[in-house]
């Protein structure tokens, strides 16, 4: 019997190991052919295979009186009322964006996008959360911020989708693995939602949009026929390219065909082009494809078979078309000057089938290719000594309350972005209600008088340090920020980026954050509706923090009450809602101090918390609040700046007995600001007037001086 | 009166033209292959990216079939205005004067930003009446506006600068602080900020209605500039 | 049997060009020093038939004659070019 280790070691190079090789040879009955041995090694791949993630994600709740789809389609979708649907999904783009930003991040911003289109919704919103490295002592990551910035910008304004909201983290944990994760919502009326699932035996198969070309082939090369010379490295670029004005223009045929109700389904081509669109319609749906490559359209000639089925090639969607309509469809691909091919034909074999005009190049049960990749179990432990170092103190503890608080507000993770959204779009499409540092939550207009708000967070450093307790808490930090604009959760996307699931500290860290994120969602209602896994996000000191970002929908009921983050009236009450009771662990203070990332954070009443968001946001939406703003990174303190920044006023704090101004615990605790009959129930800090931030017996400080420090931060890196 | 809202491929802000259009009279969208402009009263050459910016932004664009319409339209005293993008379609046209360049920041900036109105006696500013200052929002990476020393002098002289970055504002290095122009006839007006963006009090400030109620008025009295 | 031609473009001596400074600024940190009036521009490359049309091209579509200064460089017939 022939066995992996009998012959040659290609399959090695494209990342399968001996025994899954020996499961294809067992399953197929034979070994591979090249162009199978390509899309087999792809898709039985981590990125799409999802072999080490895919039990543990069934932990996650997935259903909720609002979910229209649910996880496996390209995007899950929510019913925001009025007979529209909002799509939203959250995805990673981190390794091609440490070998390219700008082009990373914007194909990763094009990719999620078209996610979304892929559903039938009009994408009306982008987000992003980054991770980079220390920008004060790392040239690179500072260039790569710089340019994945530039990227997302591009991509996203050129394609007219507003960037509403994000987040950065700046660690060194990051600094060899930088985190990349863009999220998208759009927005359809539910009669146009489509699923990806192909239908009809005798249907063709038709590919739209950009020429087929080399994006991305990169490790697949190794099956290349002829051989590599000195100068043929250009010609195999491992970098996708992104073009906005293609997308657009397939964006807008996209929604047209289903408008006109042309299509039976619709899929994108994303990760491994041509072969995972196609294995995953055909799977869904049951049913068999043949595809002759021959009839795809290139942008260079020369292209092999399995280069065709996996080329990267940016802004192409597949779609299955019946007969009678294919003319039409080419006639609205036409007006919208984008390519439309028919490429190949559904059938109920049950098989996939590349051909090459008349020979064969694959021909696979499609099973193999998606049901039959193996699945492992995780072997997790924690981690028997500390994975992450302090970093070097940039204060020595001896500080004022004053001198504390301005440094807080110029580090990098608490500074204004401004530097950064300033670089993005916010208001095209003219549904902004609140735009970045107005609010919380991002909050987009809906036809007929209400809202949806939007919000993504995720601190890896508070994860590092108790993974259960720190995916709880950003969870809750989510919703929170939904509950300030008033805005009840109706769903949930998550991204999660780890490091080696092979090591055991690393599969403790992802068990522990998924329980997390289930206890969370299940305590919330909020389920999951889609997502992604980004595992090996790790360098030879060691993993990166575990962090799972968290991207959260909602809706409210009156856009024109939707809260707002500052101060607004001299003479208001100020009042902590929700039962805070922060520690040191994991704070941004800590880092300063040089403390390591270690320790069990505060724990949580999750129900008392919930209890507080449901009063926080029914008390915004009476408009009975001033302001609303979560209390986060840098605690009340900083919490308290915030507001006197954005509002432009000052106020008179005297802090409850026994809270550290600077100790933090996410999600569970607000500022807000009103009327005293507005507050009852809540205690009572202070008065909102003047144009210093007061402390009571800490700290005294010009409004101007703090804006100036939280100005500064991140100015002259971006 | 019916404004007539002008989509390239690549168009981003040509329905926030459309709704903002709707709030001063009707609108609709004119398709860039059509050599037709339906008989609309005024003409608004949109923001975005019109074919991908492909060469320089608005030189491809300035050559679509219906742009022959709109250059005929211009000629015959017709209203045409140019948001951004479409400020940029209309001097790479030779309907305005002057061109746009890269932001001297080299990035794309968005900002609210204050204008100063120059003058109030045009079809575009007549409704500002009092107000002299409106808040209205920039987004753009090429928005520089530039003009060879002496046709500046004379554009300055000629009463031709309508609307200016107020002091601080400016955010692109646009020469003298010109934020918009319009031609000698006064009928084509193009700016780079984005009145369509500062129609709607629950997204921001309601100063850019006054450009389409311009226009409205305008047209309204039947005066041909 | 055509030409290939390439017009290089470049801003106008004058104007502001906010990119070439920014690399001339660039490189000295990276170690280059004599480096002066670094402008950034553009290359367009095109297969013409007929070259004497290039003037006019560039006047129309190719480049902005109030912004951009231009120079055409012809590389030689297309037939003994190796490239695809």
């Amino acid at each position: 019997m022939v066995t992996a280790s009998s012959r040659d070691s290609r399959h090695r190079e494209l990342g399968l190991t001996d025994s899954e090789y020996d499961l294809i040879v067992d399953r197929l009955g034979r070994e591979p052919g090249d162009t199978e041995l390509a899309m087999l090694s792809l898709m039985w791949s981590e990125h799409c295979a999802y072999k080490h993630s895919r039990k543990l994600l069934r932990r996650l709740p997935t259903e909720g009186p609002f979910v229209l789809m649910g996880p496996g389609e390209n995007a899950g979708v929510v019913d925001v009322g009025g007979g529209l649907g909002v799509a939203f999904k959250v995805e990673s783009h981190n390794h091609p964006s440490a070998v390219e930003p700008f082009q990373g991040a914007a194909t990763g911003v094009g990719g999620i996008l078209r996610d979304v289109f892929a559903v039938g919704a009009r994408p009306i919103a982008v987000l992003d959360s980054l991770r980079f490295g220390e920008p004060a002592t790392s040239e690179r990551s500072r260039y790569l911020l710089e340019r994945a910035v530039a990227g997302i910008g591009h991509y996203g304004n050129s394609i007219g989708v507003p960037t509403v909201g994000g987040e950065i983290y700046f660690e060194a944990s990051y600094d060899q693995n930088c985190l990349i994760n863009a999220m998208c919502l759009g927005l359809a009326p539910q009669e146009r939602l489509i699923r990806s699932a192909a239908a009809g035996p005798g249907n063709l198969l038709v590919l739209l949009g950009a020429l087929t070309g080399r994006d991305g082939i990169g490790g697949a090369s190794v099956l290349a026929s002829a051989e590599l010379g000195e100068g043929d490295a250009a010609k195999r670029p491992s970098v996708q390219i992104g073009d906005p004005f293609a997308e657009k223009k397939l964006l807008e045929c996209c929604l047209e065909l289903l408008e006109s109700e042309l299509l039976v389904s619709l899929q994108d081509l994303g990760a491994a082009g041509l072969t995972s669109s196609s294995s995953e319609m055909a799977s869904k749906g049951g049913v068999g494809l043949d595809i002759d490559v021959a009839r795809v359209p290139l942008r260079e000639p020369g292209l092999e078979p399995f280069e065709i089925m996996v080329s990267e090639s940016q802004e192409r969607m597949l779609c299955v078309v019946e007969p009678a309509h294919v003319d039409d469809v080419i006639a609205v691909c036409e007006r919208w000057e984008t390519l439309a091919t028919p490429i190949g034909t559904v059938n109920d074999s049950g098989r996939l089938r590349v051909l090459s005009g008349d020979s064969v190049a694959a021909d696979l049960p499609v099973s193999i290719l998606v049901d039959d990749c193996p699945l492992y179990e995780l072997e997790p432990a924690p981690p028997a000594r500390p994975l992450y170092r302090a970093s070097p103190p940039a204060l020595t503890g001896e500080e004022s309350a004053a001198e504390t608080l301005l440094a807080l507000l110029a580090s990098p993770n608490i500074a204004s972005r401004r530097p950064v959204f300033e670089q993005y779009d916010p208001v095209v499409q003219s549904r902004t209600v609140r735009r970045p540092e107005q609010a919380d939550a991002a909050v987009l207009a809906l036809p007929g008088g209400g809202a949806i708000a939007v919000s993504i967070d995720g601190n890896g450093r508070r994860v590092a340090c108790d993974p259960r307790a720190g995916a709880i808490e950003a969870v809750f930090e989510c919703a929170a920020n939904l509950a300030c604009v008033g805005a009840t959760a109706l769903g949930l996307t998550n991204c999660l980026n780890f490091g080696n699931p092979e090591k055991p500290h690393v599969a403790w860290q992802m068990v522990e954050a998924v329980a997390g994120i289930a206890d969370a969602c299940e305590a919330l209602a909020v389920p999951v509706v889609g997502g992604n896994v980004s595992l090996y996000n790790e360098a030879p000191a060691g993993p990166i923090f575990p962090t799972p970002v968290i991207g959260m929908v909602g809706r409210l009921p009156d856009a024109a009450r939707a809260g707002r983050l500052g101060f607004a009236r001299a003479g208001d009450l100020i009042a902590i809602a929700g039962p805070f009771e922060p520690s040191a662990v994991g704070s941004e203070l800590g880092k300063l101090l040089g403390r390591e990332p270690a320790g069990e954070l505060p724990p949580m009443d999750m129900q008392a918390v919930r209890d507080a968001h449901d009063s926080v946001r029914l008390k915004v939406n009476a408009g009975a609040l001033q302001n609303a703003h979560d209390i986060a990174e840098g605690g009340l303190a900083v919490a308290l700046a915030e507001c006197c920044i954005a509002g432009r006023v000052g106020a008179t704090v005297r802090l409850p007995e026994g809270v550290d101004p600077f100790a933090e615990a996410l999600g569970c605790a607000f500022v807000v600001s009103g009327a005293p009959e507005a507050l009852e129930g809540l205690t009572i800090i202070g008065r909102v007037g003047g144009d210093r931030l007061e402390l009571e017996g800490r700290l005294n400080l010009a409004v101007s001086d703090l804006r100036e420090a939280r100005e500064r931060g991140l100015s002259g890196y971006v | 009166m019916r404004f007539g809202v002008i989509r390239f491929p690549g168009s981003c802000d040509e329905v926030d033209a459309l709704l903002a259009a709707r709030r001063a009279g009707e609108a609709v969208i004119l398709w860039h292959s059509d050599r037709d402009l339906h008989g609309v009263d005024a003409v608004i050459v949109p923001g975005g990216f019109s074919y991908g910016d492909y060469l320089r932004a608005g030189a491809i664009a300035r050559f679509a079939p219906v742009m022959e319409e709109v250059t005929e339209f211009a000629h015959a005293g017709g209203i045409v205005l140019g948001i951004c993008n479409g400020f940029q379609v209309l001097c790479e046209a030779g309907l305005l004067p002057g061109a746009l360049l890269p932001n001297t920041s080299l990035k794309f900036v968005f900002r609210q930003v204050d204008l100063e109105v120059v003058r109030t006696d045009t079809p575009f500013t007549r409704a500002c009446g009092d107000r002299h200052r409106l808040s209205i929002p920039v987004k753009h990476t090429t928005g520089r506006f530039y003009a060879p020393d002496q046709q500046l002098r004379q554009l300055e002289s000629d009463g031709q600068v309508l609307l200016r970055y107020a002091p601080g504002h400016n955010p692109n290095g646009s020469l003298r602080d010109i934020a918009g122009v319009c031609n000698e006839a006064g009928n084509v007006f193009g700016l780079m900020p984005h009145p369509e963006h500062a129609v709607d009090p629950l997204t921001g400030s309601t100063d850019g209605l006054l450009l389409f109620e311009s226009i409205r008025a305008h047209v309204g009295d039947g005066v041909t500039v | 049997m055509a030409v290939r031609a390439r017009v290089l473009v470049k801003p106008k001596a004058g104007i502001l060009d906010p990119q070439g400074q920014a690399v001339q600024r660039a490189l000295p940190a990276l170690g280059f020093t004599g480096v002066r009036n670094v402008h950034v521009g553009r290359l367009i490359e095109l297969d013409v038939e007929d070259p004497a049309r290039l003037p006019e091209m560039c006047e129309r579509l190719l480049t902005n004659p109030l912004i951009e200064d231009y120079e055409i460089v012809e590389t030689g017939s297309t037939e003994g070019d190796g490239s695809a």
